[in-house]
């Protein structure tokens, strides 16, 4: 059953990996802990469900509805409220964004209700059968989208004005604002392209799970825990990380059982900040 | 001074329970908070995983009255030395390397969550059963049949803390902290122990959180895994603080005392459940925005304007 | 000791105070507590309004608030001068500390009588505060044995707890299996970690070798767990006749779901206290739960009361699930020990419920006896979903329709 397990973590690991390179991104630019990413995944997983109820949008083409809308969402979230209300502090960031959450999260129980919902897609049972694991058809569309987002992503910043303009803000913000870059500017669109990141996970991951006004809770302290093992701030750092969170979980499960398996990510994450704290491919302090 | 004395003679006039209750809850919270204050406020550490030294003690004191019929009264300190060593060891293991800022912070969680799982797979803890306690009211239980004697336990709980946080402020200790919170190079440079120092902030932090975890146990009755460590509570602790004020005296109390007013003043004018914690978040959120010093800062602009 | 003060000073009193944010004051009269004729009666509802389990928390509510509304259409408590009835609302956050602090709030505010909590934890909490000042409490929900067992007097529970459900459930299973010529032997249980889950998970692997089934295994998973494949496969491994599910909502959908796309093979899976087995998962899962059997509170569907209910809880937009049922019933249950007491002195309406022959009205119960706050009248039913409608298979005398069992290929 372990290869099993491995091939399933690594698909879970591949969503895991889009929530956390919001996270990741965040961080690195803004070099805040963002509290409100559990909340804002929620609310990209309901706009995919009711892309679906309401108007027949499969979840996997609704991305690209989503990600866009939930770009312009954390761009303005950022540019009107966080940002100007933090006065650069960074623990004020934290209870904002905390004070956030618990505002979207009320939100969606008012305008929502606290029932659990899911979607059926006609393909939600079909599978891939390659011998010694049976790979459902959702999963296998979710990890390969997730390496294709990975890869846009990385092209994004690397090869854009937009990517420049963001590292050189993430690597010295003084310096870029002398060189005439807008930071506030970057900074919004930072937490935007983060937040997008977390529209495209919603869509991949509501066929595959369900959605209420909590389920947001349930990725964030691995998507953290994700970050810091990746190196906060690196792309590529949070999709091997993911995976590697992924598996773990799977095969914690697996070997300890469903209960104590849950400890292999604690237990990961402790080991990586005692040793290497910067993360598997993070840079300098 | 005087705010003391209205407390203390409070209960007295008051026969409303609830009253006495939000009270408690409310001095509860702020003591907890003081912990945090502690290593966050004074020492510049951000914990995010503060709920573990609370769990810890409270596991401690119970499983040693359940199981061993060792009365709270004396299984207290067992709780605070419990706290106390689970800081030592997640001090040491976390400022030994070095971790610093948002990585100290998330390995504080990182040890509170495994910490939740052990407790969840463990026989002598219950397991994800828990441990239900048995309401026999008696001071050396720490049990009171009226609101009133918890009222007074948890009265006396922040005002210890108060005094510890006084006695910082004045102490050479407490002037190490604030030194290593403004620039850690710059302290260690002074000749100032940073790691000892950090260690030792820490443990009283735990200590302390360990003491709280028995109190809880010995009024709510019962412990699980979720409930002895609890994000919220971490995040509980972390909140009032800074909403009251970090590296202030009263900070967390008075953090403390408006959170939980406006969580009750909210939930009596609204009646949907959602919409009173909506508007809570609101507040919150303006008062960030507007108080970035936390609520001491406003009082401290206020007296500065009558002084001169 | 209560004030004869009624909810609406009190209330503005309490936001006067707390908004100054000074000297809380009040004063404290003692009255002996007795309503005069025509002041209105209060139930208090404590469940879980805000949180993961706001769901079943304003079904409850539902339910309540519609058995007050229809005895107060009907004149209200009859022995009280046609006293109507009131319910104050609290919110225990899913937190017991929360829960208990409702119920001292509400003793505040003059509360005749409780009800709540959904969750057992929490369930302990308020009735013990409850206890304090001998205020009746009835259990809608909230299935921890504790609850009955700790010799409080005020402290009533009109449905099952899991040991009497878990005897109903293997009980109920033997008979299924039987009547189908005894195709099953071996038995999985996947519960949930908590109290809940191991509780009734112990109670069950305890009772089923009587019937003739073997535990092969009792799998534990986490409260949430987000991915159930491991499990799905060691189910696949094990090749277990029958799949018994212990958990929640979220969980219990995501296992079947699981076991669907691994393409585990079973006879049935028989969920005990399924939390996610009700109209709605019918509704929204039909392919997934047809077939899956649950033991579970439900009402009689032959009843000419419990289809007149259910056709005004659907008319309302509602589905109608036990929270909304059983809530009804405690409320009918607590004013029908007012109106035999004829006073709303807590001794004596906690002896008048001690008391209760109150029909059972929709639910497959027996008499109502209540022995220690326990209704021993109880009784948990096997239901299925067939054709996406939920029927009662077992046990005969309330079965509306034969188990489909094994399920078909």
């Amino acid at each position: 059953m372990m290869p099993a397990a491995v091939m399933n973590g690594l698909m879970y690991g591949s969503i895991y990996a889009l929530v956390a390179l919001g996270l990741t991104l965040i961080y690195g630019v803004l070099h805040i802990i963002n509290f409100a990413h559990g909340a804002l995944l929620m609310l990209a997983l309901y706009a995919a469900f009711f892309l679906y109820s309401i108007l027949g949008i499969d979840p996997y083409l609704g991305i690209l509805i989503v990600v866009p809308g939930s770009f312009i969402f954390g761009y303005v979230l950022y540019r009107f409220m966080i940002g100007k209300l933090a006065h650069g502090k960074d623990q004020n960031i934290l209870l904002i964004t905390l004070g956030l959450s618990i505002v979207f999260e009320n939100m969606a129980m008012l305008f929502f209700s606290a029932d659990q919902r899911t979607v059926n897609l006609s393909y939600s049972f079909e599978t891939v059968d390659l011998g010694f694991v049976l790979l459902s058809i959702p999963k296998l569309i979710s990890f390969f989208a997730s390496l294709v987002i990975c890869f846009l992503l990385w092209m994004l910043m690397s090869m854009t004005d937009l990517g420049k303009a963001i590292r050189a803000v993430a690597k010295e913000r003084q310096g870029a604002r002398l060189v005439g870059i807008d930071v506030d500017k970057i900074f919004a669109a930072t937490y935007g392209i983060g937040i997008a990141c977390l529209g495209a996970a919603g869509c991949l991951l509501l066929p595959i799970f369900y959605v209420d006004p909590y389920t947001g809770n349930l990725f964030v302290i691995i998507a953290f825990t994700i970050v810091v093992l990746g190196g906060m701030g690196s792309i590529v750092g949070a999709l091997i990380g993911g995976f590697i969170i992924g598996i773990t979980e799977s095969v914690g499960g697996l070997i300890l059982g469903e209960s104590l398996g849950q400890i292999g990510i604690s237990v990961i994450f402790i080991l990586i900040l005692m040793f290497r704290p910067n993360g598997l491919f993070g840079g300098k302090t | 001074m005087g705010l003391l004395v209205l407390a203390i003679v409070l209960p007295l006039a008051i026969q409303n329970n609830f009253y006495l209750d939000v009270l408690t809850i409310i001095f509860f919270t702020a003591y907890l908070g003081q912990s945090w204050n502690i290593l966050g406020g004074y020492a510049g550490q951000f914990s995010f995983g503060g709920v573990m030294f609370f769990g810890t003690g409270a596991y401690a004191s119970t499983i040693l009255w359940t199981t061993y019929g060792i009365p709270p009264i004396y299984g207290v300190f067992v709780a605070i030395l419990a706290g106390a060593i689970v800081g030592l060891i997640v001090g040491y293991a976390s400022f030994r390397y070095g971790l610093r800022g948002s990585y100290f912070a998330l390995i504080t969680l990182a040890f509170a969550e495994m910490l939740r799982i052990i407790a969840n797979s463990v026989e002598f803890t219950g397991g994800g059963v828990g441990i239900f306690l048995n309401f026999e009211p008696s001071i050396m239980n720490l049990q009171f049949i009226n609101a009133r004697g918890f009222y007074y336990l948890s009265l006396g709980m922040v005002v210890i803390s108060i005094i510890i946080a006084m006695w910082l402020e004045r102490s050479r200790f407490g002037a190490q902290l604030i030194a290593i919170r403004e620039n850690e190079d710059a302290a260690e440079a002074l000749g100032i122990n940073v790691l000892r120092s950090k260690i030792l902030a820490i443990m009283i932090m735990g200590g302390m959180g360990g003491a709280a975890g028995t109190f809880y146990a010995q009024k709510y009755l019962y412990l699980d895994p979720p409930i002895a460590y609890s994000i919220a509570l971490s995040v509980e602790m972390l909140l009032v603080t800074i909403v009251g004020g970090m590296g202030t005296v009263f900070g967390p109390l008075v953090g403390s005392f408006v959170l939980h007013i406006v969580t009750e003043v909210a939930k009596h004018l609204i009646e949907s459940p959602g919409l009173s914690l909506i508007v809570y978040g609101f507040i919150l959120i303006l008062i960030i925005a507007y108080l970035p010093n936390g609520l001491i800062g406003l009082f401290k602009g206020l007296s500065g304007k009558r002084g001169k | 000791m209560k004030k004869i003060i009624n909810t609406n000073t009190s209330r503005r009193r309490f936001v006067a105070t707390a908004t100054a944010a000074s000297a809380l004051v009040g004063t404290g009269l003692g009255f002996p507590h007795i309503a005069r004729a025509a002041d209105p009666v209060k139930i208090g509802l404590i469940h879980p309004a805000t949180g993961f389990l706001a769901y079943p928390a304003a079904q409850s509510r539902h339910g309540a608030q519609m058995a007050i509304s229809d005895v107060n259409a009907a004149g209200g408590i009859k022995s009280l001068g046609g006293a109507m009835v009131e319910a104050m609302l609290g919110d225990s956050q899913a937190k017991p500390q929360i829960g208990a602090s409702e119920v001292e709030k509400m003793n505040e505010a003059g509360v005749h009588a409780l009800q709540g909590c959904y969750q057992s934890a929490v369930g302990l909490a308020a009735s013990a505060a409850a206890a304090k000042y001998n205020i009746p409490f009835a259990v809608d929900v909230g299935v921890s044995d504790k609850l009955v067992q700790r010799g409080l007097k005020n402290v009533f529970r009109m449905a099952d707890g899991y040991g009497r459900i878990a005897a109903d459930a293997a009980s109920n299973l033997g008979a299924i299996n039987k009547a189908a010529g005894s195709p099953a032997k071996r038995v999985v249980i996947v519960h949930e970690e908590s109290e809940f889950g191991t509780g009734t998970a112990n109670y069950m692997s305890s009772l089923l070798p009587d019937q003739g089934l073997e535990v092969v295994e009792m799998i534990k998973h986490a409260n949430p767990t987000r991915n159930f494949d491991n499990i799905a496969l060691r189910i696949k491994a094990l090749q277990a006749d029958i799949v018994m599910p212990i958990n929640y909502p979220g969980e219990y959908v995501l296992l079947a779901k699981t076991l669907r796309q691994q393409k585990v093979d079973f006879m049935a899976s028989y969920s005990v206290l399924g939390g996610g087995f009700n109209f709605k998962f019918v509704d929204d899962q039909p392919e997934i739960a047809e077939n899956m059997i649950d033991v579970n509170h439900w009402y009689d569907p032959r009843s000419k009361a419990g289809q007149a209910l259910r056709k005004r809880v659907e008319a309302d937009g509602l589905y109608f699930t036990f929270e909304v049922y059983l809530a009804y019933l405690s409320t009918m249950f607590l004013i029908d020990g007012f109106e035999r007491a004829g006073t709303t002195d807590t001794e004596a309406v906690n002896a008048a419920l001690a008391a209760s022959t109150i029909d059972p009205m929709f639910m497959p119960y027996g008499p109502t006896k209540m022995v220690d706050g326990q209704n021993m009248g109880s009784r948990a039913v096997a239901i299925q979903a067939q054709n996406g409608d939920v029927q009662i298979i077992s046990p005969s005398e309330y079965a509306s329709a034969p188990a489909i069992f094994p399920r078909p290929a």
